[in-house]
């Protein structure tokens, strides 16, 4: 067992109004720049639709993420070592910036400098890619809210599966259409393919808090992560022709703080936390070989923080002792191992991905309420769940690789804290039967319910801070090792570029009027 | 002239790479890159770029066995020069014709695609000059002499190319080289010396180590920013060690 600690993310969808703060205050802190106009850390999508970039789940096209070998290994779908190298003067699975949208701005000064005239003059959009006048096609968000979705929505590679799979389970026609919000992030997987994919090796997972990164100073600009990554979130800076992805806000983790997205998140949807995995057994999970083994075999890796073993293990490979304290305290593990109602955002990919989703249920209640049945009946609920408006099938193929049981699993443990927490609330007796039908107890659901509904900052972010424990040691590095005149330098003493003392600009000119003045009172200056 | 041109010149242009390659990795890794504009446009690029790739490193090849495989050595396993002749000449040309083809198509696409003309930098356009120029020269020179036994180069060129290596330039050898070897040869120098300052860079960072690192690169965050937090004392850990069992 080699324990190593992850910071990872659950969100939970019955929560996402699909108002986009997250995606905005992501891009003001991090890709408002020249280069990344057309990039979103964070964005989110309205599901059914295609995505951004348009059909990025289509991996017959994009080639993305890790496919099983003949002999049964894993590989890079894109192509193993020899074929990318031989492959390297160009990349012909990359996505172009059209397949994102083409990025533009308006002609804003026209509003004020148009001569005067009939007409009322207007901002015309402008290309950011060639600085001409431009007809806006596309967005990073153009089918938001089904926004065009009967000419659209058959473009969604997931509606495409589902429909092989269960013709007649998604319509668009306005009385059966559907549709929730899906916000996404770098899954920072602890099987990353893009960092499989980096030629140069400039990708890398930290080994304190497995956030995945890119070393500037070392990406050489082959692109073959942004094709590797089959969520596609890592991007190409059209200027500096580097690789950048979302950091997961490591300079806000290392602090304790959450990242922008989970602070500025208005429906408070976000969880951050530790999870313990066992870094020895993730190349067998991510190599099982039926696709729908994979949730599990991935919850398979996350590790007990309450198992002695555990701890004294982790202790064993460095792990500091405020890391493990919380992540016997997180929500992402009490939300994914404990209570398994979140689940992987396409585990076929074989990735691992670290950030999570607690599929939505609403819709269902409301639906059940309109037909005049009690939409907070367990029973009801239960029996509703494989009617979904959404259809289990769709939030499968996103969820578990197709296979319905792990979402119908989350979806009643979900429907049955409703029925539980209404009794409660109404002073009513609490039917225990209600919470054993998913498998819980009583208690367990009410943890689960204050976790989900009212859990206050600290309890959904539970990030133990990187720096803490080493203040003493930062602050003693502000001054030099040793004495700036003195010491040996690389040939002998004082030799090499030495530390001067600082002389600051006025002692100097007052030093140099004083030794060069003709008059005493000049020196005074 | 004749030692500026083939005496000093090569060392200036040697001296160039070298430091320019120091001094750039040492202040501007982050600018180290191929500056890739694939994300404007593809589908030429997919064609274009692997074809000029390619043709230009058989074109290397072929230098480095023109000049640094002294004639001796081919005689030694009997390619005698009419043999040598045509290979230099088939595979010479059919190398350059890959690489003349893969550079007029990139050059045809940097000016006619808005968004990738708008990324090229004057920078670009400078090197551009020179690495056309060196290829075109290159290939004019080994057309022009493509008759009979066509240009021995082995008992010129190639013999002051070493020449250089053993740091007595024999720059005598050079004065009856055909003038568009002799410009030829300048262009590429001046084309060496400016490597280290343009996107030519790239060349230098072949990612071989590709093949034999593993997938997964783990790495530890920079000990100068956040370092290791010290051990905690045994009495406030979070278990009791097993007897025995050390760390």
């Amino acid at each position: 067992m080699r324990v190593m600690a992850q910071i990872a993310m659950v969100m939970n969808l019955d929560k996402c109004i699909g108002c986009h703060t997250c995606s905005v205050t992501c891009k003001q802190a991090w890709t408002n720049r020249r280069g990344m106009e057309y990039v979103w850390f964070n964005n989110v999508e309205t599901r059914p639709g295609q995505g951004y970039p348009r059909r990025y789940e289509d991996q017959e096209k994009w080639r993305g993420g890790w496919e099983l070998n003949r002999r049964g290994a894993l590989r890079l779908k894109a192509g193993g070592r020899f074929r990318k190298l031989a492959g390297i003067f160009s990349n012909p699975r990359l996505p172009e910036i059209k397949d994102y949208y083409e990025p533009w701005t308006y002609d804003y000064r026209n509003l004020t400098d148009a001569p005067l005239g009939t007409d009322y003059p207007v901002a015309r959009p402008v290309s950011q890619l060639d600085g001409k006048p431009m007809k806006i096609a596309w967005s990073s968000n153009w089918d938001d809210n089904l926004g065009g979705a009967p000419a659209y929505g058959d473009l969604d590679p997931v509606v495409e599966r589902v429909r092989r799979e269960a013709s007649d389970k998604v319509r668009f026609a306005y009385e059966e259409s559907f549709m929730f919000y899906l916000p996404r992030i770098c899954e920072h997987c602890l099987n990353p393919s893009c960092v499989a994919s980096c030629p140069s090796g400039a990708m890398y997972k930290r080994a304190e808090d497995g956030i995945v990164l890119v070393d500037q100073d070392r990406c050489r600009g082959w692109r073959m992560c942004v094709t590797g990554c089959p969520y596609k979130k890592v991007y190409f800076n059209h200027r500096t022709g580097k690789a950048e992805k979302c950091t997961f806000c490591y300079p806000r983790i290392e602090v304790g703080q959450p990242t922008v997205c989970s602070e500025t998140c208005v429906g408070r949807l976000r969880y951050l936390g530790v999870l313990l995995y066992d870094a020895d057994k993730v190349t067998a999970a991510a190599g099982t070989a039926d696709e729908r083994g994979l949730y599990e075999a991935q919850l398979d890796v996350f590790l007990d923080p309450e198992d002695p073993a555990v701890r004294r293990a982790a202790e064993a490979a460095d792990i500091p002792y405020d890391w493990i304290e919380a992540a016997r305290r997180s929500p992402v593990h009490a939300l994914i191992s404990r209570y398994r109602v979140a689940l992987p955002l396409h585990p076929e990919y074989r990735t691992m991905p670290m950030v999570w989703y607690i599929p939505p249920l609403s819709p269902v209640v409301d639906a059940l309420t309109e037909t005049g049945h009690d939409g907070e009946d367990a029973g009801n609920l239960f029996g509703a769940i494989d009617t979904l408006r959404i259809p289990l099938e769709y939030l499968a193929e996103l969820f578990a690789a197709g296979d319905t049981g792990p979402v119908r699993a989350s979806l009643e443990k979900l429907a049955a804290m409703r029925a539980h927490m209404r009794a409660v609330n109404l002073g009513e007796e609490t039917d225990p039967g209600v919470a054993g039908a998913v498998g819980m107890a009583p208690d367990e659901i009410e943890d689960m319910y204050r976790l989900l509904a009212i859990a206050k900052y600290e309890e959904r972010y539970v990030i133990p801070t990187a720096a803490v424990g080493d203040a003493h040691r930062l602050e003693a590095s502000a001054l030099p090792d040793t004495c700036a005149v003195d010491g040996d330098g690389p040939f002998g003493q004082d030799s090499g570029r030495r530390r001067l003392p600082l002389v600051p600009v006025e002692n100097f000119h007052i030093l140099r009027r004083r030794q060069t003045a003709d008059e005493p009172s000049d020196r005074e200056v | 002239m004749t030692v500026f041109l083939w005496a000093v010149l090569p060392y200036a242009a040697f001296v160039s790479l070298v430091a320019g390659l120091v001094w750039r990795h040492r202040y501007d890794r982050f600018g180290w890159t191929t500056r890739s504009s694939q994300v404007y446009e593809s589908r030429l690029l997919n064609i274009a770029s692997p074809v000029f790739h390619y043709g230009i490193l058989f074109v290397l090849a072929g230098h480095l066995i023109g000049l640094f495989v002294p004639e001796s050595w081919t005689d030694a396993i009997g390619v005698h020069e009419r043999a040598y002749h045509l290979f230099s000449l088939y595979g010479g040309t059919l190398a350059g014709a890959l690489a003349v083809l893969g550079i007029g198509a990139l050059v045809y696409r940097r000016r006619t695609n808005a968004p990738v003309f708008r990324a090229t930098t004057a920078n670009d356009k400078f090197m551009y000059v020179f690495l056309v120029g060196a290829i075109l020269l290159g290939m004019a020179a080994k057309l022009a002499h493509s008759t009979g036994t066509g240009y021995d180069y082995r008992h010129s060129l190639a013999p002051w190319a070493r020449s250089l290596f053993r740091l007595s330039p024999e720059t005598g050898l050079m004065a009856d080289v055909p003038a568009l070897y002799q410009a030829h040869a300048v262009v590429g120098m001046l084309l060496i010396a400016l490597v280290p300052y343009t996107r030519l860079v790239h060349m230098f960072s072949a990612p071989v180590q590709y093949l034999v690192r593993p997938y997964v690169v783990y790495r530890s965050r920079d000990p100068e920013r956040l370092g290791p937090r010290p051990d905690r004392p045994g009495w406030e850990r979070a278990e009791v060690r097993q007897p025995g069992g050390g760390r």
